[in-house]
């Protein structure tokens, strides 16, 4: 068990800069979860934690131990892979084994920590099976166990769930938040799906383009996005932006049709300055008569428990909204929808940043 | 299934019929030289002196293969025992299948897996020697050999022999079909470069090992050119070579009797291999178990 300190860590392929310096300091146990969309680099700064690619500039300690210089061996860390990367000619037993007989682990302690992780992961059964022999998840389940087995400091995960069909990967998802919960082991897991880290995560670091955008827990991350582009992944549908602009006391946001918003804190800082003003699908409501928005309909989406419209605003922006329970409305209806104050999301219609508020 | 569906309708079986008949026919004529040399290793040598073989084995198989096997007591000149020759066949043919095989496999894991400075132009020039067959250069490799005392030798048989490129470019593209991460959860297990290729890489090539080992031993045991230039004494002389030096010049007839007997024996090696090793030449030819 230990930390995981990353200390302005860069990474370029040639000219190309893949990680353009990152910090962040993971606590002792601690799950983080690294998230972005494919190609923003999450898999790179996590193959460089695990050593396997190196490290262009900053620092990188684990436990305190600065490990730039570190052959992946002797980090102290396990990684699961996105294809599980087993021995496809070793039972499942020797796949797990085979770390602890390299690093000349006593034969008694093999076997036991074998079955110990084979116990939790309840691969008990499979010991003497090949990797061709087992479903996807099972195979999972012994990439985790060559994890566990080795007892080391910090997990990595690279999209280890990515290769599962839907069902089995939230029934994974749960089996590893309950294994990290019960080992306590510090995890670092990369993902592109947020739902995966919005479950597990203690914290989220959300790249985008080598950046890490924003650090938070996934409530915090969802509450107060701290830019367009996480407010933009986080939440399905994704959240509402549309251009607005600062009345003239500060008081409130007006959209270029007239539409005007109050805020719940004045910014008359800001009187009269552009806006990106963002709603999130679910915090739109539909009123009776007096919302300030009016929708046309386009596309009514149920889904169950929630239905989803897709429609438009007088001035042709789109918008989404999300409100729970059946149907209620048909395509070429107008709604009128309203959202309260406190979820308006506002952010600087130049940097993306969200505004203090 | 498919071929279910062929027979209900009239006329499938006959359409069945046709591959097996030509295939049939096929055999027989592949087959016949080799009945051929089977029966004619059972006359005595006068009977095929006279040029006309019958098609029915004789009554003189023990005494041709106890002569051939052991010393000549034949027309002509003393001849080699096949006991011999045969041994030094299956020397030069082990050592060059197995020296093949070690030599490519290692050529092509340094290539496949470890990036060092000119490794193309390394991949390169092995590529560019598959264009060099032993015939090629066989006067400047003979020369290499004859200075360095290595002719009449298993050593000088041999060694010429095992560099080769075909094996190494077959285990380069297997080696680039096992997957990166794969490299990189042996890497974080704690396996070196070494481990990495006995305990990994060596179990994942063995059905490819087995079907090169049949191909190369046979490659080897065939050798011609190269035994009949570098072996001088009789002691070395390998059973192809052997086959042909039986073969009088004019001056004393020829043991046909003894040249079919030899000419068996000389087969029955390649086809021991080629069994004993045909379920993992054929997968290793068809599937790379992954
Ligand atoms: N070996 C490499 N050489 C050059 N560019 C690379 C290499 N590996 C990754 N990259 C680039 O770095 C960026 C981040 O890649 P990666 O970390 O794999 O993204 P992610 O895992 O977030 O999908 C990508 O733009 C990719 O093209
Ligand atoms: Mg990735």
């Amino acid at each position: 068990m230990a930390t995981v300190d990353l200390n302005r860590v860069r990474k370029s392929y040639g000219a190309v800069e893949a990680i353009k310096g990152i910090d962040i300091g993971v606590a002792d146990g601690e799950f983080l979860v690294l998230l972005g969309p494919s190609g923003c680099g999450k898999s790179t700064l996590l193959r460089m934690v695990a050593g396997l690619e190196s490290i262009t500039g900053g620092e990188i300690a684990i436990g305190g131990r600065v490990v730039n210089g570190l052959e992946p061996k002797d980090r102290d860390i396990a990684m699961v892979f996105q294809n599980y990367a087993l021995y496809p000619h070793m039972s499942v037993f020797d796949n797990m084994a085979y770390g602890l007989k390299i690093r000349g682990l006593p034969k008694a302690e093999i076997q036991a920590r074998v079955a110990k992780a084979a116990e939790i992961l309840e691969l008990g059964r499979f010991l003497d099976r090949r990797p061709s022999q087992l479903s996807g998840g099972q195979r999972q389940r012994v990439a985790m166990g060559r994890a566990i087995v080795r007892e080391p400091a910090a997990f990595l995960f690279d999209e280890p769930l990515s290769n599962l069909d839907a069902k089995l990967r939230t029934q994974m998802r749960v089996e590893i938040k309950r294994l990290q919960d019960r080992l306590g082991i510090t995890s670092l897991y990369v993902t592109h799906d947020q739902v995966e880290a919005m479950t597990l995560a203690d914290r989220i670091l959300v790249m985008n383009h080598g950046v890490a955008e924003q650090v938070g827990t996934p409530l915090e991350v969802y509450q107060r996005p701290a830019s367009l582009f996480v407010a933009g992944f986080i939440g399905s549908p994704p959240m509402n932006v549309l251009d607005a602009r600062f009345d003239a006391a500060g008081q409130g946001v007006a959209l270029p049709g007239g539409t005007a918003f109050l805020l719940p804190r004045p910014r008359p800082d800001m009187a009269g300055r552009p806006i990106k003003l963002g709603v999130r699908p679910e915090h739109l409501a539909v009123t009776s008569g007096d919302g300030p928005l009016i929708v046309t309909v386009d596309l009514v989406e149920a889904l169950g428990a929630d239905t989803v419209v897709y429609g438009r605003l007088p001035d042709g922006e789109g918008m989404v909204v999300r409100v729970a329970g059946l149907p209620f409305c048909r395509e070429g209806e107008t709604l009128r929808v309203g959202a309260p104050p406190d979820a308006l999301h506002l952010f600087d219609a130049e940097t993306g940043r969200r505004l203090a508020d | 299934m498919t071929r279910d569906r062929a027979n209900p309708r009239s006329g499938g079986r006959l359409m069945d019929m046709v591959p097996h008949l030509i295939l049939m026919l096929g055999v027989l004529i592949f087959a016949f030289p080799i009945y051929v040399t089977v029966i004619g290793s059972t006359w005595d040598a006068a009977t095929i002196g006279r040029g006309n073989l019958p098609l029915t084995p004789g009554g003189e198989m023990l005494n041709n293969y106890a002569s051939a096997w052991s010393e000549s007591q034949g027309n002509r000149v003393m001849h080699t025992p096949v006991r011999i020759m045969m041994w030094n066949s299956l020397v030069m043919a082990l050592v060059i299948a197995l020296g093949k095989i070690a030599i490519s496999i290692i050529s092509a894991y340094a290539v496949a897996f470890f990036r060092f400075p000119l490794r193309m132009v390394f991949f390169w020039m092995i590529f560019i020697t598959l264009m060099l067959p032993v015939e090629v250069r066989i006067i400047p490799t003979y020369e290499v050999v004859a200075n360095l005392g290595l002719i009449d030798s298993y050593a000088g048989l041999t060694i010429p022999l095992i560099a080769s490129a075909t094996a190494t470019l077959l285990f380069r593209q297997f080696f680039l079909t096992i997957p990166d991460e794969l490299v990189e959860a042996a890497k974080i297990d704690g396996a070196g470069a070494l481990r990495f290729f006995v305990d990994v890489v060596l179990p994942l090539s063995r059905t490819n090992i087995a079907a090169l080992f049949v191909i190369l031993f046979i490659y080897g045991w065939n050798q011609y050119l190269w035994p009949l230039l570098i072996t001088n004494s009789a002691e070395m002389e390998t059973v192809v070579i052997g086959i042909t030096k039986m073969i009088g010049n004019g001056e004393a007839a020829t043991d046909w009797n003894l040249i079919m007997a030899t000419t068996v024996l000389a087969m029955l090696p390649p086809v021991a291999v080629v069994v004993l090793m045909q379920r993992w030449f054929v997968k290793g030819l068809v599937d790379s178990e992954k």
